[in-house]
């Protein structure tokens, strides 16, 4: 039997993982797959709670989380296109338009 | 050391791996693989937390659908190698330090109050009263989500035009 903090403590190196990957990585798309890192985190947790407590309301709530990151990489990623269109480069750094 | 407790190291071990992977590799391409490693090593997860539809669809949405989605736009962009810039002086003394303490913070909030946590005692979940769940308590949200992700497929395609 795992304890259930194992799961919580991985759970908190994921998503610190997926915090870093956000504020170090340049690239965008990269950046983006650093929110799904984060957001699998947090299913991770999500899950664990619910077999802790014997409830089943935290699947339900991955399964919307799911629904709701894949809705978010689409519109995310035609934004990353059209970027890459007009600005002709990936790097966050050089996308200063609005920077003053 | 009982199996499950092996199978959880191991599998965690390889998600953090993959995790450090996607920030230490520096071709966009590369990240993206180590990723689809931390979902499957997380889908496992799910399977020794009884959650086996959560697994199932982990794999087929996450891993199946969405990193392909974000391979298509890395071939889409030929996006290359991350180059290196100096333009953020904060992010390079900073990043590293705050980045430990974040994570160490959180892991250390969660084993002080491990203590208080319930164990877990359950058998499999069953796909039946996930489902029933699902279709009765939650049917609202379940409807909403449908008109999000119709937002979002028209959102995508008129993002995506040529002609913008």
């Amino acid at each position: 039997m795992v304890p259930i903090s194992y799961y919580l403590v991985l759970s908190a190196i994921l998503f610190g993982l997926g915090v870093v990957a956000f504020i170090f990585k340049r690239n965008i798309i990269t950046i983006f797959m650093a929110i799904e890192l984060m957001l699998n985190a947090v299913n991770l947790a999500f899950v664990a709670f619910s077999r802790m407590l014997g409830q089943l309301d935290g699947q339900v709530f991955v399964l919307f989380v799911i629904v709701v990151a894949a809705a978010e990489a689409a519109v995310g990623l035609a934004i990353v296109i059209q970027i890459a269109r007009n600005q002709r480069t990936l790097n966050v750094e050089r996308v200063d338009t609005l920077k003053f | 050391m009982s199996v499950e407790l092996i199978v959880f190291f191991a599998f965690a071990a390889i998600a953090v791996a993959g995790a450090l992977a996607l920030i230490l590799l520096r071709e966009p391409i590369h990240s993206a693989l180590a990723l689809v490693l931390v979902m499957m090593s997380i889908a496992v997860l799910y399977l020794l937390l009884g959650a086996e539809f959560i697994a199932a669809i982990q794999i087929i949405v996450y891993a199946g659908a969405i990193m392909v989605l974000f391979v298509f736009v890395i071939m889409l962009l030929n996006a290359g190698e991350e180059e290196r810039t100096n333009l953020s002086r904060l992010a390079h003394y900073a990043g590293i330090p705050l980045g430990i303490f974040l994570t160490g913070e959180l892991a250390w909030f969660i084993h002080g109050v491990a203590g208080k946590l319930l164990s877990a005692h359950a058998g499999a979940v069953s796909t039946r009263e996930l489902s029933t769940l699902l279709f009765r308590s939650y049917v609202f949200p379940f409807e909403a989500t449908s008109i999000l992700i119709l937002i979002a497929i028209l959102g995508a395609i008129v993002l995506a035009k040529k002609e913008f």
